[in-house]
């Protein structure tokens, strides 16, 4: 561009204004600064939420220190708060989760991309994408009425039964606890995970099951150890979505759970989660401390799911630096 | 200034024209304003929501001019927004502490406006009849000392009903709430161990038992669960046909919740209502008084700038103590008693 400005010869080098002004006709720049300002509102978001859950909870930091996220008694008369209870709660209702939703979503995204007729494939995937969309109230309801009961007559008696050896499933059925609240958080993350693994795994280019198959691959072998690895990243990004939104689940967990501010080894116990105590107790909460000890705990929400999406991030780099290293040699 | 002609289909003079519509129509709404249209906001109590709303949306018909909005937020939220003074006056089931009064830094007035109560209620396999409760047994199970539904201290009280030798499966509110406060605020008054051990408070940190959320929280938990016992508001019981038993009261007396007995526990207890109003009349003396019973309050700023918004204040307040509580009963709430009806309209001079 700089040299036809000089080979024309009178004509001036166009100046920056001028190239912006170009480029703003052109759109390219309009384009640039209005995504740029909605990228960048998300951070602005993010870092205004970090700001008012830090000033709010200033009361119980300074007071409670460390002490607040290891000790376990929650007092809002007495003014004393630890947040070991909830932490562990949400912890323990999101693993149930994953450990039943994974390889259950994971199964049926395999099933619909690769085995499933398309027709079949896609009305199945409506109907899933419809249960993503089911709000969380309308889960806890029908667990309270359908899973409840079942838990407490059926499968808690029959687990103790059969499995009672381990300190996991001990102690009395009530229906109500951490088992019944990770049941339900995987009800409401499965179809997370099989659209968004469906999805990717449905990427995966043809050529890469014609090539395994020629091989002379196995169907079930091309789909285990080809199709799956090349999707891998895509799948585990899947499942942090859907542990994203166990951890932060309030309605359907806080009518299962059974509401009680206690650490127990037991899955059968009645248990209690961050998100839950919040949505609880927020409107009460007149006084400045037990105030400022919930907005701590969301600030304690926000980090435990900043760290656990940490992991996921350095997982999936792992893996996809390994299969990288893999596919070279 | 250049007039425009009203030719229709140019868009410059369409676009005018709709400006001068919306000026116009500011312009009408500022006027009606200054006629003497007045909004007050106001909020809190979910408790006493469907007397407020209907009582708001009565006084609105008769008085157009005069709109109040109420958020049902909860109690913690009136008091917490008065005190910011993000909304007019506020609402609330547990009346202000001395402390939080004071953190206010402006006086606020407690009015009463109408009554509750919470009542035991349960499910007992092979149990029909209404349970007797005394004092020394609620206190007991929701202690976690009585265990077991045949233990003599709830035999002694029922003779005659053949009690389960089953656990005792405690239920309870997981939402802070009035409710609750009213619950532990008799266990507090009956039980020096609750008292020194628990405490009176809308979430207070429970010695046993399951939460459920809000009232039909925990009455659909009591009812999944054979052998529970949970707590709930009168109003709830009765709409959702609910059994509950009877509570004993200061007199020894077991007394079954109704809108007679609660209405007695605040006349018993009116004899030496306190001039501000704040006064807790759980386990109250006099026979047929309900022992679980409560005021539930609004909460008015002794001075408001706005003479408008005060006038129109004072009047709801006049209007709410003669008419508004003929009202009361329909929505199965307990009506004031005259005395204290006499003794608030008094009051109503103290807002400037």
């Amino acid at each position: 561009m700089g040299t036809i400005a000089t080979t024309t010869g009178p004509a001036p080098a166009p100046s920056r204004v001028q190239v912006l002004l170009r480029r703003m006709r052109d759109g390219d720049e309009i384009a640039h600064l209005i995504t740029l300002i909605f990228a960048a509102s998300i951070l602005v978001v993010t870092a205004a939420l970090v700001y008012e859950l830090w000033i709010h909870s200033a009361e119980t930091r300074s007071q409670f220190g460390w002490k607040f996220l290891f000790t376990s008694t929650w007092d809002p008369i007495n003014g004393i708060f630890g947040a070991w209870p909830y932490i562990y709660g949400t912890l323990v209702t999101t693993a149930v989760a994953l450990v039943i939703a994974v390889p259950l979503g994971l199964g049926a995204a395999i099933f619909l991309s690769e085995l499933a007729p398309p027709k079949i494939s896609s009305s199945l995937s409506f109907v899933i994408d419809l249960l993503a969309a089911v709000p969380s109230v309308i889960y806890g309801v029908l667990a309270v009425f359908l899973l409840e009961p079942l838990m407490r007559s059926t499968i808690q008696p029959f687990l103790k039964h059969t499995l009672g050896f381990l300190p996991i499933f001990t102690g009395p059925a009530y229906g109500f606890g951490y088992l019944t609240a990770g049941i339900v958080l995987a009800i409401m993350t499965v179809p997370f995970i099989i659209s968004v693994s469906r999805e990717v795994l449905l990427a995966v280019p043809q050529d890469m099951r014609e090539a395994s198959l020629g091989l002379g691959a196995t169907r079930w072998e091309t789909t285990y150890k080809v199709v799956v690895v090349y999707a891998r990243t895509g799948i585990l990004g899947s499942i942090f979505l859907s542990m994203a939104r166990a951890l932060g689940e309030t309605m359907a967990v806080t009518m299962v759970i059974g509401n009680v501010p206690k650490v127990s080894a037991s899955l059968f116990a009645p248990g209690y989660s961050i998100a839950a105590v919040i949505a609880n107790e927020f409107a009460e909460a007149s006084a400045g401390l037990h105030l400022s000890a919930l907005i701590e705990l969301g600030l304690v929400l926000f980090f435990l799911t900043f760290i656990l999406n940490g992991i996921a991030r350095v997982m999936i780099v792992a893996t996809s630096r390994r299969g990288a290293g893999a596919s070279r040699q | 200034m250049r007039q425009e002609c009203p030719c229709g289909g140019n868009p410059k003079t369409m676009r005018k024209s709709l400006l001068a519509l919306v000026l116009c129509l500011g312009l009408a709404g500022a006027m009606l304003a200054q006629s003497g249209s007045v909004q007050i906001n106001a909020g809190g109590a979910t408790f006493p929501t469907p007397m407020y709303t209907k009582w708001f949306s009565e006084y609105n018909k008769m008085h157009p001019n005069i709109q109040i909005n109420y958020q049902s937020q909860g109690s913690g939220f009136g008091k917490a927004q008065l005190a910011a003074k993000s909304i007019d006056f506020g609402a609330s089931d547990v009346p202000m502490t001395d402390d939080e009064l004071s953190k206010a830094g402006f006086k606020i007035l407690h009015f009463p406006t109408i009554m509750g109560a919470d009542v035991p209620c349960y499910n007992i396999p092979g149990v029909t009849g209404t349970l007797n409760f005394t004092q020394k047994a609620l206190a007991g199970i929701f202690l976690g000392t009585i265990t077991k539904w045949n233990d003599p201290e709830l035999a002694k009280a029922n003779a005659g009903v053949k009690l389960p030798a089953e656990d005792i499966i405690v239920v309870h509110r997981s939402d802070g709430s009035g409710t609750t406060f009213i619950w532990t605020d008799f266990l507090s008054k009956i039980s020096p161990e609750w008292k020194s051990k628990v405490g009176a408070g809308a979430s207070p940190n429970w010695p046993v038992g399951l939460g459920g959320k809000g009232n039909e929280g925990v009455t659909g938990t009591v009812k999944q669960t054979p052998n529970s016992i949970g707590y709930v508001e009168l109003i709830y019981a009765v709409q959702n046909n609910i059994p509950y038993g009877n509570v004993q009261n200061a007199d020894g007396q077991f007394v079954k919740a109704s809108l007679t007995s609660v209405s007695e526990a605040a006349a018993g207890a009116a004899k030496d209502m306190p001039d501000d109003f704040r006064v807790s009349i759980t386990n109250a003396p006099g026979k047929g008084s309900y022992p679980v019973s409560s005021f539930t309050w609004l909460l008015i700023p002794a001075q408001i700038q706005d003479a408008n918004k005060r006038e129109a204040i004072k009047a709801f307040l006049k209007w709410m103590l003669v008419d508004g509580q003929k009202d009361v009963e329909a929505l199965t709430y307990a009506k004031l008693p005259s005395n204290v009806v006499a003794k608030e309209t008094k009051a109503i001079a103290l807002v400037q």
